[in-house]
């Protein structure tokens, strides 16, 4: 990671965000980042507060429907601090897409008749077979692709357990991809059940085994996302301002010196409730791989 | 708006996802967000539409969501509950693309006489506004790639502008083709469902026309909460009001009342 890097952050909203990655880039204090993420929840806000970023490339940001509209991205936004460059859903997902298959655009519907064009610099080309008018999405190329996977051999091969968001695409699309892991698996794992590797080994640059690496947020399967943790965030955001979230890097990300010590903050029977909670939104899916093993 | 809900004993969310559920047929597929959307399409498919899929753009398709555990996002757990494909995010919208989508669900924080909706910013310009809102999330593909939007919304003065600020979704854009005209090939708004009735639009100039009121709300009710001059059927309709089996299928599948308030 270096100062002024463009990075892609996996996983969807408050779903396998890669925290761990997330803190530890905060941890080294970097700046002048550019942030992508198709829809990005609060650790946007961290590295607005943070004074870590200067444009955010999305969908949408602010931490969720009943938590209202974020206070942070208003101060920031709205002030010029940082940029926050919107493009459709879909369009992103094209540029992580396009970058993927080593192609300059994806033809598209995306975004046409939309103010949502001017915004990021989307251009039109026409169908050269037709004659009609299509979006070109440009291809989106991070520097850097953090990723939060269910499991990983050593090689870094990875599977993912549920939905896939977009990170098999972010992962090829990226110079530099950081991976952290809920487990490390034997090879022979891998290979036992190779049609549920989504990202291979070749394209991964680094891979760290962090269980519980998305937490609060939630890993499908694994555990639920913490919502009271986000209550009590944006609660904290109501009563002081945004400056609230300085003291919430203090105590979440500068104070504990590892990943371990953060989730002592959060502690054990914390971790155990939404464990629990996750089995029972996820039964017959468990049922099946208990059956299966 | 509230009061019309109060003279119907429910909510006016609960009023939102009633209509919506109506609006909805079995055997096709709709593009449904969290809160009200996704409230009216399980209402439907535990009325009348057991064979109607629902699709959810955190890479979902064909969920049967756990009554108590109603998803906050789109992208999580209780979206998933017991879906038929989990095809990545991208994937999903793509599917829409296609044409596979039926009905796509749609708020938003302003709307025109065009049905375009604004999800973006108010005021200012677009790098400095003055009100920075959320994001389109997947309300612009929703609107662009779905055969037939329907937007529910609370009617206010207020969000219902002679032109939004920014046109985050296109409706009928300025009417008169300019949205066949973007490239967009299908699509468009058919209905805007409110809290005072349901509007439509005139097949000619697609500008918004009222079709029918709630009972109890005047047609004057409903141009005095709209920003600009409303057209009218001749034949203004009142809708039947939410029956108690419709209210106690929604409240069970909501016992905390997260998301009728």
């Amino acid at each position: 990671m270096r100062d002024g890097d463009h990075v892609a952050i996996g996983g969807c909203l408050y779903s396998r965000t890669p925290m761990a990655l997330v803190r530890e880039i905060l941890r080294e204090r970097r700046r002048g980042l550019t942030l992508s993420r198709n829809l990005m929840c609060y650790e946007g806000e961290l590295f607005m507060a943070a004074g870590a970023v200067e444009r955010v490339v999305t969908a949408w940001m602010g931490v969720g429907l009943p938590w209202g509209i974020s206070r942070i991205v208003r101060h920031f936004v709205e002030s010029g601090t940082v940029a926050l460059e919107e493009w459709s859903h879909l369009a992103i997902g094209l540029r992580f897409r396009a970058a993927a298959m080593g192609v300059p655009f994806l033809p598209s519907l995306t975004m046409l008749g939309s103010d949502l064009m001017g915004v990021g610099g989307m251009k039109t080309i026409e169908d050269p077979y037709t004659g009609a008018t299509v979006a070109a999405v440009p291809a989106l190329f991070p520097d850097v692709a953090l990723i939060h996977v269910h499991r990983a051999d050593r090689f870094g091969n990875c599977q993912i357990d549920g939905y896939a968001h977009m990170d098999a695409d972010i992962a090829r699309a990226a110079t530099t991809v950081l991976v952290t892991a809920e487990e490390i698996v034997p090879e022979e794992q891998t290979r036992a059940h190779p049609d549920r590797t989504v990202i291979p080994g070749v394209v991964v640059d680094a891979l760290v085994h962090v269980p519980f690496g998305s937490f609060p947020h939630e890993a499908y399967g694994l555990y639920e996302a913490d919502f009271d943790h986000f209550g009590d965030y944006t609660g904290a955001i109501e009563a002081r301002g945004p400056s609230a979230v300085n003291g919430y890097l203090d105590r979440y990300v500068y104070g504990p010196p590892t990943f371990a010590d953060y989730l002592d903050v959060f502690g054990g029977e914390r971790l155990a409730r939404q464990s629990r909670r996750a089995r029972e939104l996820t039964e017959p899916f468990a049922a099946f791989a208990e059956r299966d093993a | 708006m509230t009061t019309t809900a109060a003279a119907l004993a429910c909510t006016a969310a609960e009023l939102l996802a009633v209509m919506g559920a109506r609006a909805l047929h079995d055997d096709s597929t709709v593009f449904a967000g969290v809160g009200t959307p996704l409230l009216a399409s399980v209402l439907a498919q535990q009325r009348h539409a057991p064979r109607l899929t629902i699709v959810i753009e955190g890479g979902i398709i064909g969920p049967r969501i756990k009554p108590g555990r109603l998803p906050i996002s789109t992208n999580e757990m209780r979206a998933a509950h017991r879906a038929t494909m989990l095809p990545g995010i991208t994937d999903t919208f793509l599917f829409a693309q296609r044409g596979f989508l039926d009905v796509g669900f749609i708020g938003g924080a302003q709307i025109d006489q065009f049905g375009n909706i604004n999800t973006s910013t108010i005021g200012g310009d677009y790098w400095r506004p003055k009100i920075r809102l959320p994001g389109t999330g997947g309300a612009n593909d929703i609107a662009s790639l779905c055969r037939e939007v329907i937007i529910l919304t609370t009617h206010e003065k207020r969000r219902f502008v002679p032109r939004v600020d920014f046109v985050t979704s296109p409706g009928w854009r300025d009417g008169d083709g300019t949205r066949r005209g973007a490239g967009l090939l299908f699509g468009g708004v058919s209905r805007v469902i409110t809290t005072l009735g349901i509007l439509g639009f005139d097949p000619a100039t697609k500008r918004m026309r009222l079709e029918a009121t709630h009972p109890g709300v005047t047609r004057e009710t409903v141009r005095e909460h709209t920003g600009f001059p409303l057209l009218e059927i001749d034949d203004v309709a009142v809708t039947e009001p939410p029956t108690a089996d419709e209210l106690a299928m929604l409240r069970a599948l909501d016992p905390e009342r997260r998301f009728l308030r």
